[in-house]
């Protein structure tokens, strides 16, 4: 049977805090770990299949224009070549989150430099590689391209829903007793998931298995059907182990329907990963953006306005901005509020939805003003933005589910040694290391979305989870295992978690840290009709069942559990909703950054020599993986404030330092010893785990922390990201 | 005996001939360390050399280090330690691991050491500098440090 949770209203019931079996919350390892580790689990490129043949994508060296011909003369007749494909079906680009159907199609009509244009299968890769290099592909170019957002010929468009205009901000700006006024720039950057984006195509008659690294697979699957022109029940994909997501595969994405395309030409499955070059033109970036932040305080440091305009681009036809002032719109009070969201239509690399869309570099530029006030008014940081906590939501006047922000400040204060931080910037040394110390909020709005999940009680008392939701490096199958094992009182050997498959009951995928909330609350509720079926069995009431280590505890006895299946397996479908406390509460996810850096005198490197981070998220779910995930969300905030920055060349668009070596990712000697702490809460207008998505709040806001601390050791500002040797050589003294 | 195109990686020839899956692609340009294996246990990336330039060498892969239930102590202090979350870069990162305290035991200096004569002692510097040449976007760089430090039985 199947049962339905709707987030309607707050569920005070806390029920795993009344489960006697201790697992959600606990530091598990992951149960899929021993694989990982010695290289069995099996990511999408791995599968083999009998008689698989190698796909090679075809890059556009034009930016705009139509392919006239494939150039494939030579090609054709070289040994092992299969085929050269190339037709309307083709993705421009990946489809954007959640979109549910095909993006922009057709390899003819080129839009930007490094549009994925035809694909090359042969017998073997090297083969298929050759070829792939060796078509001369022409084009009728288009003289129209526009290539640089801040150009006058950009198309502009400013959506009404995306605008804010509150109160008199200008008036609150002339009148006020302090002011900023700061502009912030932050470059396009790349997921740069370490598996590059890869699909395995097999059909069978008119149904077709992928075997893809994708984030979302219920929405995946209708994508790669509509992109098709088939019926998305004839598509089945499967995804148990994805090598990272970050955003970059939450759509389905060119390779998988080229290789699906080939493959029902030639009779036999396809192969096609993308190269380290393709992933980085042809999937998805985060998009620049320049940022204007204006705040308005009073003498105290009160804001009384607060102003956040910037401008975003992508090509034409994509419906997705970066909402660069999410988190100005709920995190600080001010009556007087404006954000003007501005998109420019732009021929580069599509723009989607990277690790924390909006707070991650909205909110560089907000922390970063937030200082500067603090500075200009002598006031901490850290008082500063606790007096600037308002009550309730500032522009939707509805009240904060919890709101643990001043804690997470104070705590991490107390944890890092604020205390010790001098008060007047630019004065601490060590040797040739000027040193700083910088804070920063983190805050990232918390979403939930439709999850199913089966769970099966087998006749050996065990327990089998099932959802297409995926694990891209999250935890999934950790904390599925726990809500369960805690649930149903098995240790956690005894649940067995089986993901990325569409066969199974439709996740919410894996973005906009809503996976483990939301699946995990269909698994709550699965559990919770499986405990009544398993009471009436016994002639029992639900409420007072007590399962542990695998036995029903009675008064004076204890029944295996396995004995009370002898009439058969138990099963049953938890279905949960967002619902009214999604609009009747301003829900997300605080914590706060610590940083210390050096920057050296002589050559303006920055290291960061200590980071801490303090969070509260409702009920954390397995203190492991979730600190793992803050690790890995401030280390994103080191790159972002540090090193990555897509280049784009202002005459074609293209992305100039489109791999890893030009693309500077944090390496592990940029990274110190982070450190993590969180905060004991629990959000009963979350949902029934009491928990908030975990996986995007560690990079919203942490590199601010990193500059505000380079500010505060050099005196000097940089507001133009990253903060490189050349920048901070510039302003130095 | 393998009769494979004489383009082919050593990281192909296993991921798509002998169907060793473990040694992963991560650029195939020698940039990320995914690819990491032994050779005669060296560490090297594998897709930067053709597999016809290592006929008899001793090629040593993740698969080769331990199994599911029964892993090497680096495995098992991943595992421990949560060194990884995707667990795409991990082959290479454990492989890279391996020979890297090798490296250690048998003195070779590295960029951080601040004296090129004494042995090296396995500190975080010394073991973030060596591993800095295998990258890791899930970002399990300081859980990555502490699983080697405890089988290299380091202090910090």
């Amino acid at each position: 049977m199947s049962s339905e949770f709707v987030m309607d209203a707050p569920d005070p019931r806390n029920l795993l805090d009344h489960m006697a079996q201790d697992l959600t919350g606990a530091p598990l390892d992951r149960p899929e770990g021993p694989l990982k580790v010695s290289g069995r689990a099996t990511y999408a490129h791995e599968y083999r299949l009998g008689n698989c043949a190698y796909g090679v994508l075809v890059r556009a060296t034009i930016a705009k224009g139509t392919l006239t011909a494939l150039g494939d003369e030579a090609v054709r007749g070289l040994p092992g070549i299969l085929g050269v494909f190339s037709d309307d079906r083709f993705l421009r680009n990946p489809a954007q989150g959640t979109a549910d159907k095909a993006p922009v199609q057709g390899a003819q009509t080129i839009a930007y430099l490094g549009q994925p244009v035809a694909l090359v299968v042969a017998d073997s890769f090297e083969q298929a590689r050759h070829a792939a290099q060796s078509l001369a592909l022409r084009y009728a170019p288009d003289a129209d391209g526009v290539f640089d957002p801040e150009s006058d010929a950009a198309n502009i468009e400013r959506p009404d829903a995306k605008q804010r205009d509150q109160g008199d901000f200008d008036r609150a700006f002339a009148d006020a007793h302090a002011t900023v006024d700061s502009t912030y720039t932050t470059p396009a950057q790349n997921s740069a998931a370490m598996e590059p984006h890869a699909s395995v195509a097999a059909w069978d008659g008119d149904r077709l298995t992928l075997w893809g690294g994708y984030q979302m697979l219920k929405y995946n699957r209708n994508e790669l059907a509509d992109s098709l022109g088939i019926d998305a029940e004839n598509v089945r994909i499967l995804a148990p182990y994805v090598g990272g997501g970050f955003g970059s595969k939450l759509g389905i994405s060119p390779e998988a329907v080229a290789a699906a395309i080939a493959a029902r030409e030639i009779g036999r499955p396809v192969k096609v990963a993308m190269s380290r070059q393709q992933v980085f033109e042809a999937t998805m970036r985060r998009s620049e953006t320049r940022q204007r932040v204006r705040l308005a305080a009073d003498a105290q440091g009160r804001l009384t306005g607060i102003a956040h305009e910037y401008r975003v681009s992508n090509l034409p036809d994509e419906s997705f901005s970066e909402p660069v002032g999410q988190a100005t719109h709920f995190l600080y009070g001010g009556e007087n509020r404006r954000i003007v969201h501005e998109i420019a239509r732009v021929n580069r690399t599509c723009a989607g939805s990277m690790r924390a869309p909006g707070e991650a570099v909205g909110m560089l530029a907000l922390e970063n003003a937030m200082d500067e006030l603090a500075e200009q008014l002598g006031i901490d940081p850290i008082e500063l933005r606790k007096r600037n906590l308002p009550e309730r939501h500032p522009e939707q006047d509805i009240p904060y589910s919890s709101r643990m922000l001043a804690q997470c400040l104070d705590e991490g204060a107390r944890r890092f040694g604020w205390d010790k931080r001098s008060t007047k910037p630019g004065t601490t040394r060590d040797g040739e290391w000027l040193i700083g110390m910088g804070v920063s909020s983190a805050a990232r709005k918390n979403i939930t979305s439709q999850a199913e999940a089966r769970v099966t009680l087998t006749t050996d008392g065990d327990a089998v989870v099932e959802t297409d939701m995926t694990d891209i490096g999250t935890g999934t199958y950790a904390v599925l295992g726990q809500i369960a094992g805690d649930m149903l009182g098995l240790p956690r050997d005894r649940v067995r978690v089986m993901l990325g498959d569409t066969d199974l009951p439709p996740g919410p995928g894996s973005g906009g840290s809503w996976g483990a909330s939301s699946s995990g609350s269909a698994v709550l509720e699965a559990c919770a009709v499986l405990r009544r079926q398993l009471a009436d069995r016994l002639g029992l009431v639900a409420d007072g069942l007590v399962l542990r280590d695998g036995d029903i505890i009675l008064d004076n006895r204890r029944i295996p559990l396995r004995d009370a299946m002898g009439a058969g397996p138990l099963e049953a479908v938890g279905i949960f909703k967002p619902g009214k406390t999604s609009q009747d509460y301003a829900q997300a996810a605080y914590g706060a950054f610590f940083a210390e850096v050096g920057v050296s005198s002589i050559t303006g490197e920055v290291r960061v020599r200590r980071m801490l981070g303090t969070f509260a998220a409702g009920r954390i779910l397995n203190a492991k993986t979730a600190r793992s995930q803050c690790i890995g969300g401030m280390t994103f905030g080191i790159g972002a404030a540090l090193t990555e920055e897509l280049v784009h060349d202002l005459r074609d668009g293209h992305i100039v330092n489109h791999d890893l070596a030009e693309y500077h990712l944090p390496v592990n000697l940029d990274v110190p010893q982070i450190e993590v702490h969180f905060l004991e809460e629990r959000d009963d207008q979350a949902c029934p785990l009491q928990s908030k998505g975990i996986g995007e709040l560690g990079i919203s806001g942490a590199g601010a922390a990193i500059t505000n601390a380079i500010a505060h050791a050099t005196g000097a500002r940089i507001r133009t990201y990253p903060a490189t040797l050349d920048k901070l050589l510039a302003v130095m003294e | 005996m393998l009769d494979i195109d004489p383009r082919t990686s050593i990281l192909d020839a296993l991921r798509n001939h002998i169907g060793l899956t473990g040694t992963k692609k991560g650029c195939d340009h020698g940039q990320c360390g995914a690819c990491t294996v032994l050779v005669n246990g060296r560490r090297i990336n594998s897709c930067l050399t053709l597999a016809v330039m290592h006929d008899e060498d001793a090629i040593t892969t993740i698969e080769g280090l331990g199994e599911p239930d029964h892993l090497s102590p680096l495995q098992a202090a991943f595992v421990r330690h949560d060194g990884f979350q995707c667990g795409y870069c991990t082959s290479g990162q454990i492989c890279s691991a391996t020979a890297m305290l090798d490296e250690l035991q048998q003195g070779w200096p590295s960029h951080v050491s601040a004296d090129l004569e004494a042995a090296p002692d396995p500190t975080d510097a010394e073991i973030s500098e060596r591993m800095s040449g295998n990258l890791c976007r899930c970002a399990a760089y300081p859980n990555i440090v502490d699983a080697i430090r405890e089988v290299a039985g380091g202090g910090k």
